[in-house]
């Protein structure tokens, strides 16, 4: 049910000053209302949670909150969001939890009978194609994820990360990608602190930073998050503490 | 129950999945049995085909994905799952959260319903990871006094199971303890 936004606009002096009281409502802030607040409806919206990727030079990360719950109460604050498919290939799906849990396992079997058939590690390119077409194929009943991939190409060692919408659409991105229930958030933070050419160091705080400010202005996500600082030989990762509350 | 009549005081909401996992579960009647006793005649046909028990992380990924199959076909199971274990070869015990949607969450301490909304909050504050079996009974009596206490049907008392290494056992409670409100 959509929350009226009622304003209620105080006239200058003169005539004005004796005239009834008339709150005025918006019809247009009424529908943004509406898609701000969490509802049982929304699939994307039951469980929470947030995702975000980000480039830097010679390197990429994808961080993820470690909040599961129903509504407003949390169930756990160890729900990890983010699934490692190849040595540099890193995927996090937000949305309904057990999509999440389903998608996960189905890329898990998927990935592992192409490296058995290819002899060889999927390429995060390749995955996005696999995720993208994998996601299309319910394009009538689909999951209620939002996936973001994030790696770096095996063979031309090139950073990559591309988001995709529930049925598969790929959102190449050269900046970040954000996903989940404080994606609105995420866009503002990353749009402020991420900067092109960070080094490893510099992007672990920056993802961090952007993760962590804007899941405190969410009330679905938080508790807590998960880290990969991606280079070419080397994967790092660290658990943030954040607010516990 | 049925409407507002107690059909049955004392059904057992549990079924034993093999020597060491225990499912508890609740949600529509019909589908709640049903399903559990599927799922414990699938546990029981692996373990005589493969002679080796399933481990509670595989009990659980399986149930979930039964669950998880059911979600998306024409009548879904209602159905809310809690699923303690210990590992056979670790020997680690393990406590697994299913909801009717098929979320699957490992937990320390867990509830479903409005056992939440009150339980939770005890257990965060009280619970302990290296919790002894006289803490945990003790802790659970906390949570059911305040069950009594604050809500407003009376659910006519528990039934305690324990699973260790050795099997599940089943623990005696007083269930006609009056607990006054405040």
């Amino acid at each position: 049910m959509a929350q009226k936004v009622v304003e209620a606009y105080e006239t200058g002096s003169g005539a004005g000053k004796n005239a009834p009281f008339v709150p005025i409502v918006h019809e247009s802030l009424d529908l943004q209302a509406d898609r701000l607040l969490p509802s049982q409806s929304n699939p994307f919206d039951i469980n929470g949670g947030a995702c975000v990727a980000m480039v830097g030079k010679d390197c990429v990360a994808i961080a993820c909150d470690l909040r599961l719950g129903m509504q407003s109460l949390t169930i756990s604050n160890n729900f990890p969001k983010i699934f490692n498919y190849a040595p540099s290939t890193y995927l996090g799906l937000t949305g309904l939890a057990t999509d999440v849990n389903t998608v996960s396992d189905l890329f898990r079997y998927k990935v592992n009978m192409y490296r058995l058939r290819e002899e060889r590690d999927i390429a995060p390119q390749t995955l996005a194609n696999l995720v993208s077409s994998s996601l299309y194929e319910k394009r009538f009943g689909p999951y209620f994820v939002s996936p973001v991939l994030a790696g770096i190409n095996p063979t031309t060692g090139k950073p990559f990360i591309c988001g995709f919408d529930s049925i598969g659409c790929i959102d190449f991105a050269k900046d970040f990608i954000v996903s989940g229930t404080a994606s609105d958030q995420l866009f503002g933070t990353c749009e402020g602190l991420w900067e092109p050419d960070l080094a490893p160091e510099d992007l672990f705080e920056t993802i961090s930073q952007a993760l962590l400010s804007a899941v405190d202005r969410d009330a679905l996500s938080g508790w807590g998050a998960q880290v990969y600082i991606i280079e070419k030989d080397k994967v790092t990762q660290r658990l943030l503490k954040g607010r516990q509350d | 129950m049925r409407g507002p009549t107690v059909l049955k005081a004392e059904d057992d909401k549990t079924r034993q999945l093999n020597k060491h996992t225990l499912m508890a579960f609740s949600g529509e009647s019909g589908d709640t049995v049903q399903f559990a006793e599927y799922i414990q005649a699938n546990a029981a046909l692996y373990s005589m085909r493969n002679d080796t028990e399933l481990s509670p992380s595989a009990v659980a990924n399986f149930v979930r994905g039964e669950l998880a199959r059911s979600l998306r076909s024409r009548s879904p199971y209602t159905v809310n799952l809690l699923l303690g274990g210990i590992d056979p070869v670790t020997e680690k015990p393990h406590l697994y959260w299913v909801d009717y949607l098929a979320s699957l969450a490992p937990l320390p301490y867990a509830a479903h319903g409005y056992a939440q909304y009150y339980c939770l909050s005890i257990l965060d504050k009280h619970h302990h990871p290296d919790c002894s079996l006289e803490e945990g009974l003790a802790l659970l009596t906390l949570c059911t006094d305040e069950l009594k206490r604050r809500l407003p049907i009376d659910y006519k008392g528990m039934l305690v199971k324990v699973v260790t290494k050795d099997g599940v056992q089943e623990i005696a409670v007083d269930n006609d303890k009056v607990v006054r409100s405040a």
